[in-house]
């Protein structure tokens, strides 16, 4: 006879779901609130989103540090945490960037911002487990309001970029759902701290190799997609291309934080494990994403494409820090991110300002360098703002990603992977060549006369924001001490 | 005044930023004034100066980021006293002298952040905060050649900012491993270059270091061969960006060799000598020799500076007291003189847009009193005895004298070279016939001219007779870092290379 299941509420832990189910239940009060009155404007929406988001980051950060709830399939320790913090504020600087002086089309759909909550509810559900069925569930729910989120940006190459995005990212979730599917059958488990202590004591079994070496070639792959790495980084330029400046800096932050997560997850326990080759093909993959993009970026013709290239190559410096498996090799990459998230979002902002509806200045591209000419005498605080995100991404001191990068370096160095440091190093000087184009076209050229002006779109929510990124990448070196010293306690009380 | 150095580091910053309030038409004197106090701020410090320590003074150490090790520490010693001197001197001169009137407000204010980072770069005794300096530099100057400069401005701008970047993240991966080496032994983060020297590292990674740390300097010095940029930096740097340039940019090269890689790797130092001399010797006599090929003044005067720093790297190199603080007087001298050599040829290029000497002949004629002054200083870029170029240059040679009297006579050479070319220069330009038209009519130095060259003149004069007040306390700090890297060094080579000035502080040791 079968026994009734009996579970208590307690052992439910259901405060660990708070957080996801305040963003979705934010996500269907809009929903309702466009149901009961079909006049509201935007404001409403980006005012909403935002408490909504706030509620969230507390119920976050009042979690405790290790638990597990919901029949243990959420996991709460450091990581999650922190990248969820991360998920947080960078999607609450995001949302005021739909206050433009422009009316753009998708704004104007509250269910925009529903599924944007829906993303970040998605997003937060992939970190914050280590059961690869929810991971998989929180991933394609994030991923595919993602896709529709770029499309609504009603223009034919958005829908281009939101299909091919979506194709991308279809086979990905294929890669994972079969990389999973074989740890399923090497371990009979789905759950990694259930998978690693079965393949610690397996280890030494003759033939398992080979099916370890299915399963994270396989991951890799869907997490190199997700991460743009190369080789599977070329959707990323036209989809950033395609997508709306703010969202296109949103990607090159939140969901890689996510995939990052997962990622220390999954081959974290591998290197752990002591799969060193796994370490190998990821330091592989970083050297040649960071080179690679960066060689790439120096040819392009418009700044958001270089700033797509940028960001792969930032991504690649990132990933050699995981390679690591460090203590400070895992908080880098938070820490990093956490810097890099205010330049780039900044950037992306400026790019965003200076939207115009139609192509002005070149019959390609939105946004070319030759629009940034002579920028200093058209709106000089614009662009010493704009000089000043662009020192930081090449990693100039005083700015935000310096620290980052030096933290990075130094985490290299410090386990004996000096060459790494170097190649590091030798990338960042290579970037500098392309944001210091900017820079040169900026201060150095003169405007071209005949064209409408460049802060086209700009509206006071938008200074705000591009100010609190400006005072947050100059201002690095006051707060890079506390912000340092909690994620890396947060990472070490998680035991990476 | 404690926390003097952090005055003299932020004054200038702080002004900057002030300065974008400040009207267009008053910037220029607004521009003046800080720097007259800032240079006054510097005099202070010298006053208020222990001559007779040879350690760290008004040193600052606040912890900033104990997590990395990093803190705000800041210290002055013999050694960069003079040059913070020399580097607020030369804005204030600069500044003066500047005859650019399009967009003087910006070039102003980026002078003034220009400042503070170069004073930054010479207090810093973290060496985090040394290249945060270091590295911030790069960006007002990229602006000033970038803005104000010739038709190829923005390649050599670009050109001599990637330059630098590239050589300083091998210094920072450098940095960062010494860093980690320092955590290894003693369990603490520490970035404080005093913290460093007391680490004592095994020949093979002092080998490594020193090339990482060599690549950074090297490049700003600039040592032949990553010289390249030099040329085309001062050839379409307007004035000002030259004189900043020469002055106090490429001693921050030579500097971090003082600095950091002769107290932290004396062995690899040592083992060093005998490259480093050649390339210096390269750079003495292959850059005279093109120097002397030049047809534009600018391009001699800057080519003549690497020659220079050749000199200055020579004396660095020959670990002995004369040698190394020959070098920083050399610093000083070559600073003063080719930051003057440079104004001159921007005064007779702000009259005839050109730079060419065969545009120019028989000037002495027509403007007597700027013939006298580019008399002065061509004869202290030569050595002449009694000008400060002498007092350098001398002891350099003789320091270098007892480590390889071959080379020091190669090396001396440069005085014969540079006589040749510096003099040609002055024949085609000054003497002779007054050919050209246009030249007839030329006006002599205005007031302007003659009151912010004037001073340099005395300088010269004074220092080239009278150089102890100046190079006293060098000497002390010197012999300092001499002793100490005696103890230090684990080689016999390197103990016995290493010259240690004896108690009575005025003879050398006979071995």
């Amino acid at each position: 006879m079968l026994q009734p299941i009996n579970v208590s509420l307690e052992s439910l832990n259901l405060i660990t779901l708070a957080p996801m189910l305040v963003a979705i239940a934010g996500g269907l009060i809009i929903l309702i609130l466009d149901l009961v009155n079909k006049s509201l404007h935007k404001s409403l929406y980006v005012m909403l989103t935002i408490l909504i988001l706030v509620i969230d980051f507390g119920a976050t950060l009042g979690l405790n540090v290790n638990e597990r709830g919901f029949f243990d399939v959420m996991l709460i320790d450091g990581v999650s945490i922190v990248s969820q913090l991360l998920i947080i504020v960078a999607s609450i600087i995001f949302t005021p960037l739909a206050l433009t002086s422009r009316r753009f089309h998708e704004y104007s759909y509250p269910e925009f911002f529903a599924l944007f909550l829906f993303m970040v509810a998605g997003f937060q559900f992939m970190v914050a487990s280590d059961n690869l069925i929810l991971i998989f569930v929180g991933l394609e729910t994030a991923s595919l309001s993602l896709y529709t989120l770029i499309a609504l940006h009603n223009r034919s190459n958005s829908y281009e970029a939101a299909v091919k995005y979506f194709t991308m990212g279809a086979l990905a979730a294929a890669f994972f759902a079969m990389g999973s599917a074989v740890i399923y059958a090497l371990t009979g488990s789905v759950e990694l701290y259930k998978v690693a202590d079965v393949l610690a004591t397996r280890l030494n079994e003759a033939g398992l190799m080979v099916a370890i070496f299915g399963s994270s070639v396989l991951l890799l792959v869907a997490f190199a997609f997700k991460l743009s790495l190369f080789p599977f980084h070329t959707w990323a330029p036209d989809v950033y291309e395609g997508a709306s400046a703010p969202l296109a800096g949103y990607m090159s932050v939140v969901p890689k934080v996510a995939a990052f997560v997962v990622s220390i997850r999954i081959f974290g326990m591998y290197i752990d494990l002591g799969v060193e080759w796994v370490r190998v093909v990821i330091l592989v993959l970083a050297v040649l994403t960071m080179t690679l993009a960066n060689l790439m970026a120096l040819v392009q013709e418009d700044v958001k494409r270089m700033l797509a290239y940028s960001s792969i190559s930032h991504a690649g410096f990132i990933i050699a820090a995981l390679a690591l498996d460090t203590t400070e090799g895992t908080t880098a990459i938070f820490f990093y991110y956490a810097l890099f998230m205010f330049t780039n979002l900044g950037a992306f902002t400026m790019l965003w300002m200076s939207r115009h509806k139609n192509r002005r200045f070149n019959a390609r591209f939105d946004h070319p360098y030759e629009k940034f000419a002579g920028f200093i005498k058209i709106m000089p605080m614009g662009a010493v703002i704009m000089a000043v995100f662009m020192l930081s991404l090449a990693g100039v001191p005083p700015f935000s990603i310096f620290w980052g990068k030096i933290y990075v370096m130094q985490a290299a160095v410090n386990s004996g992977y000096v060459w790494l440091a170097i190649v590091m190093g030798l990338n960042s000087a290579i970037a500098a060549y392309y944001y210091l184009k900017l820079v040169v076209y900026m201060f150095l050229k003169d405007p071209v006369k005949d064209v409408d002006t460049v802060y086209y779109n700009l509206s006071k929510p938008l200074m705000a924001v591009v100010g609190l990124a400006a005072v947050a990448t100059i201002g690095a070196i006051f707060y890079v001490q506390p912000l340092v010293s909690y994620v890396y306690y947060m990472i070490s009380a998680s035991g990476y | 005044m404690e926390n003097i150095l952090s005055v003299l580091v932020f004054f200038p910053a702080i002004a900057g930023l002030l300065g974008f309030v400040v009207d267009k038409e008053s910037a220029r004197a607004y521009g003046i004034t800080v720097a007259a106090i800032e240079f006054l701020l510097s005099i202070w410090l010298w006053f208020s100066f222990d001559m007779a320590n040879a350690g760290m003074q008004f040193v600052e150490l606040i912890p900033i980021i104990p997590d990395f090790g990093i803190s705000y520490y800041l210290g002055v010693d013999g050694i960069s006293l003079f040059i913070i001197i020399m580097a607020t001197l030369m804005t204030l001169i600069g500044m003066m002298s500047m005859s650019i009137t399009e967009n003087i407000k910006n070039m102003i204010i980026t002078l003034l952040f220009l400042e503070m980072t170069m004073v930054g770069v010479f207090v810093a005794l973290d060496a985090i905060i040394f290249y945060l300096f270091w590295e911030l530099s790069l960006v007002p100057m990229l602006y000033i050649i970038g803005a104000w400069g010739g038709p190829l401005r923005v390649y050599a701008a670009v050109k001599f900012f990637l330059y630098t970047f590239t050589g300083s993240l091998i210094m920072l991966v450098g940095m960062l491993f010494v860093a980690y080496i320092y955590h290894n032994l003693t369990g603490v983060w520490s970035f404080a270059i005093t913290d460093w020297y007391a680490l004592v590292l095994p020949v093979s990674y002092q080998l490594w270091l020193f090339a990482a740390f060599f690549i950074g300097f090297a490049i700003k010095v600039p040592m032949f061969p990553f010289h390249t940029w030099l040329p085309y930096a001062h050839g379409q740097a307007p004035t000002i960006g030259s004189v900043i340039l020469a002055a106090v940019l490429l001693k921050m090269g030579t500097y971090g060799f003082v600095r950091f890689s002769l107290p932290m790797f004396p062995d690899a130092a040592v083992l060093a000598i005998t490259p480093i001399a050649a390339i210096a010797i390269v750079m003495i006599i292959y850059t005279a020799m093109v120097a002397y090929a030049q047809k534009d003044m600018k391009q001699v005067i800057a080519y003549s500076s690497v020659s220079h720093m050749g000199i200055i790297m020579l004396g660095i190199f020959a670990m002995n007291a004369e040698g190394i603080s020959g070098s920083v007087f050399q610093m000083l001298s070559h600073g003063i003189v080719s930051g003057a050599l440079f104004m001159l040829v921007g005064v007779i290029y702000d009259r005839r847009h050109t730079k060419l000497m065969s545009e120019f002949g028989g000037l002495a004629s027509v403007m007597p009193k700027y013939a006298v002054i580019f008399g002065i200083m061509l004869m202290a870029s030569v050595g002449l005895p009694l000008t400060i170029g002498f007092v350098g240059e001398f002891l350099v040679l003789l320091g270098f004298y007892q480590v390889s009297p071959v080379l020091t006579v190669l090396a001396g050479t440069s005085i014969i070279i540079g006589a040749i070319y510096m003099l040609t220069v002055y024949k085609q330009s000054f003497f002779g016939p007054v050919t050209k038209e246009e030249n007839k009519s030329l006006k002599d130095l205005n007031r302007k001219e003659i009151w912010s060259l004037i001073p340099l003149v005395l300088i010269v004069v004074w220092l080239g007779v009278y150089p102890k007040p100046v190079l006293g306390p060098i000497d002390n700090s010197v012999k300092a870092m001499l002793t100490f890297m005696d103890q230090k060094a684990i080689t016999q080579e390197a103990k016995d290379m290493i010259k240690v000035p004896d108690t009575n502080n005025n003879r050398r040791e006979v071995k």
